[in-house]
């Protein structure tokens, strides 16, 4: 065994274990507050208590859409710096957040939840994130290349059309459909759908399997592209496939818990500063790091001001920017992604 | 090793390289000169197989490049290339990464054998003492170095430099290209730079192409190549050339635009 694989073998295992006590924070506090012995005689008296509801329904699929959620944002956010060798990337740059805002507004504005169903919803939204992925890649190939500093101006632009677009909408819209389209750009981890949060679950976690396989790529174009090249990576092929990948995960999330910002920007950082720039150990860190940071941040929104809740965007933007910016001024950290 | 031939590429319909036919055989030193402008980063990234072939051929040990994989490329010919490294990487990390093109798609960790060799050429090129420095934390020739060490971890067939003594000063650049030298006798290591200093390219060379405007203008051995009016032709300057008294090999003098007046004078 490589000293690689243990330190390697230790980190992930110390993250799992962040992940437990954040899972069984979640679990615990709120209104109702459970301690943490009682869960397995809880969970085994099985339905009827008001307990046993609150733990089944409403704590546990939040804190399985905290892990998909942020997991898949950290990873796209992880992926698509890698491949843009740019910091300030994340999923939500590329237009995808924006795309997928304009869909549910639209959904919203024509009532569609309410004359085709809920899922409608999230299937604008999803519907939305993927125009803006296809558009964003199509512009930016031409003869079979793609050129990546134009991908990220086009995605930047789209960004500014459907934010133009959305408050146009907006503007000529009920106050009702206003409110709707709001709170869900603010997004949350309370999503009553069960399969929708399993799907996207599956999802993040493919994801996170899939992405592995580009490991060689993604460590090769810290050096830059031409250099990659040079070390035998076929990078035109591997960037295409990088970023589909990395748009879906992002475009998945969105879809189902709205726009949740800072996670795939700050956490792919914050655990560089730790792990270390090499993506084998980056890529699981940063989709556990994702997934333990949500579920606090999803935490801190539901008892901050009980028994109201916060919106989890405004919690993840506060506590996700100030940390940054005292990591930030204390380490010895130079805005460098690779 | 290197056979060229008939080969062109270049950038849209702006600039192109035409006509370049040139072969290296096994174990040689070569170097491209010429001006700015002449061709010579083009010529480079067309061998690297950074720009498509318009025409001709390049084919390294009979195979051509443009039949090889990324990986089977990457294999034989490895580019040192003169950017300085921006990326947080270790260096023993960084030149782990020349094992990169043979290792398969599922290889996750280094075999012993990918950090034998990787030691074997971080001590060749005396880094090995620095290898858990960061890559931006080191000095322009030490990264110069670790950019060797990680290029010959690549176990290539050719080496290629580009202007590997740019930004150093001259004690840097006689270790660098002296290393150079033992790994191309040592390791019968074909060799093809770039490089603007012609008293470097004639004291280390043994082969050299001289381009001009896009073509060959001269190919041959340091002697052949380095005469005054060849470089006269090419450059548009005035020069003298001599010979190094120790090592006999060429050397280009250059003369200020007042000595030449003076020197006009008196002969007017």
């Amino acid at each position: 065994m490589s000293t690689k694989a243990i330190h390697w073998g230790i980190t992930t295992a110390i993250l799992l274990f962040c992940l437990l006590v954040a899972i069984g924070i979640s679990l615990t506090i709120g209104e109702l507050k459970v301690s943490l012995f009682d869960i397995p005689d809880i969970l085994r008296q099985g339905q009827g208590s008001i307990e046993h509801t609150i733990m089944v329904n409403i704590r546990l699929p939040r804190v399985i859409l905290g892990i998909a959620v942020g997991g898949a944002l950290s990873l796209s956010g992880v992926i698509l710096q890698g491949v843009y060798r740019n910091p300030l990337v994340e999923p939500f740059t590329l237009g995808i957040s924006g795309g997928a805002a304009l869909g549910v507004a639209f959904a919203i504005v024509l009532g569609l939840q309410f004359s085709m169903g809920s899922f409608m919803l999230p299937l604008m939204g999803f519907a939305g994130a993927l125009s803006t992925i296809i558009i964003v890649y199509f512009v930016s190939i031409k003869q079979g290349r793609i050129r990546i500093q134009n991908m990220l101006l086009i995605g930047v632009m789209i960004s500014f059309v459907a934010s133009s677009v959305m408050m146009l909408l907006m503007s000529i819209t009920t106050s009702e459909n206003l409110h709707g389209i709001v709170f869900w750009i603010m997004g949350s981890l309370d999503e009553p759908k069960q399969s929708l949060i399993w799907m996207n679950l599956i999802v993040s976690l493919v994801g996170l399997v899939l992405t592995y396989l580009f490991v060689k790529p993604l460590n090769a174009l810290r050096l830059g592209e031409e250099k990659a090249r040079h070390l035998g990576v076929n990078t035109n092929t591997s960037i295409k496939l990088m970023f589909l990948l990395a748009s879906l995960l992002a475009g998945v999330s969105v879809a189902v818990a709205g726009v949740i910002g800072f996670v795939g920007l700050v956490i792919p950082h914050l655990m560089r500063l730790i792990v270390g720039t090499d993506n084998r150990i980056l890529l699981i860190s940063s989709f556990l790091g994702g997934s333990i940071f949500l579920i606090l941040c999803d935490s801190i929104s539901r008892v901050i001001i009980l028994p109201n809740e916060l919106p989890i965007g405004v919690i993840t933007g506060i506590v996700g920017g100030l940390v940054f910016v005292l990591i930030l001024s204390r380490a010895s950290f130079k805005f460098n992604q690779s | 090793m290197l056979d060229i031939q008939n080969y062109s590429c270049g950038y849209g319909s702006e600039f192109n390289l035409s006509g370049i036919d040139f072969t290296l055989s096994e174990g040689c030193f070569a170097g491209i000169i010429g001006p700015n402008g002449s061709g010579k980063t083009t010529l480079f990234r067309g061998i690297s197989s950074e720009l498509s072939t318009r025409k001709g051929s390049i084919k390294v040990n009979e195979k051509d490049l443009q039949s090889l994989s990324f990986n089977e490329r990457a294999r034989n010919i490895a580019v040192v290339s003169q950017t300085i490294e921006s990326a947080y990487i270790k260096l023993e990390d960084y030149v782990l990464m020349g094992r990169l093109p043979y290792q398969g798609r599922f290889t996750f960790f280094e075999t012993e054998k990918d950090i034998e060799i990787a030691e074997k050429y971080m001590r060749l090129t005396n880094v090995w003492h620095l290898k858990d420095k960061l890559m931006t934390e080191m000095s322009g020739g030490e990264q110069q170095l670790a950019a060797i060490a990680r290029a010959l971890t690549q176990e290539p067939k050719l080496l290629l430099l580009d202007e590997p003594t740019a930004h150093l000063d001259i004690a840097h650049q006689v270790q660098v290209l002296n290393l150079i030298q033992k790994l191309n006798k040592d390791l019968k290591l074909t060799v093809l730079m770039n490089i603007h200093d012609l008293n470097l390219a004639g004291e280390y060379c043994d082969y050299l192409i001289m381009l001009k405007k896009g073509k060959i203008h001269s190919k041959g051995t340091p002697e052949e190549v380095l005469n005054y009016q060849y470089i006269e032709d090419v450059y548009d300057t005035v020069v003298v050339t001599d010979k190094n008294p120790v090592s006999k090999k060429p050397t280009v003098f250059l003369v200020s635009g007042r000595v030449m007046d003076e020197t006009k004078k008196l002969k007017g």
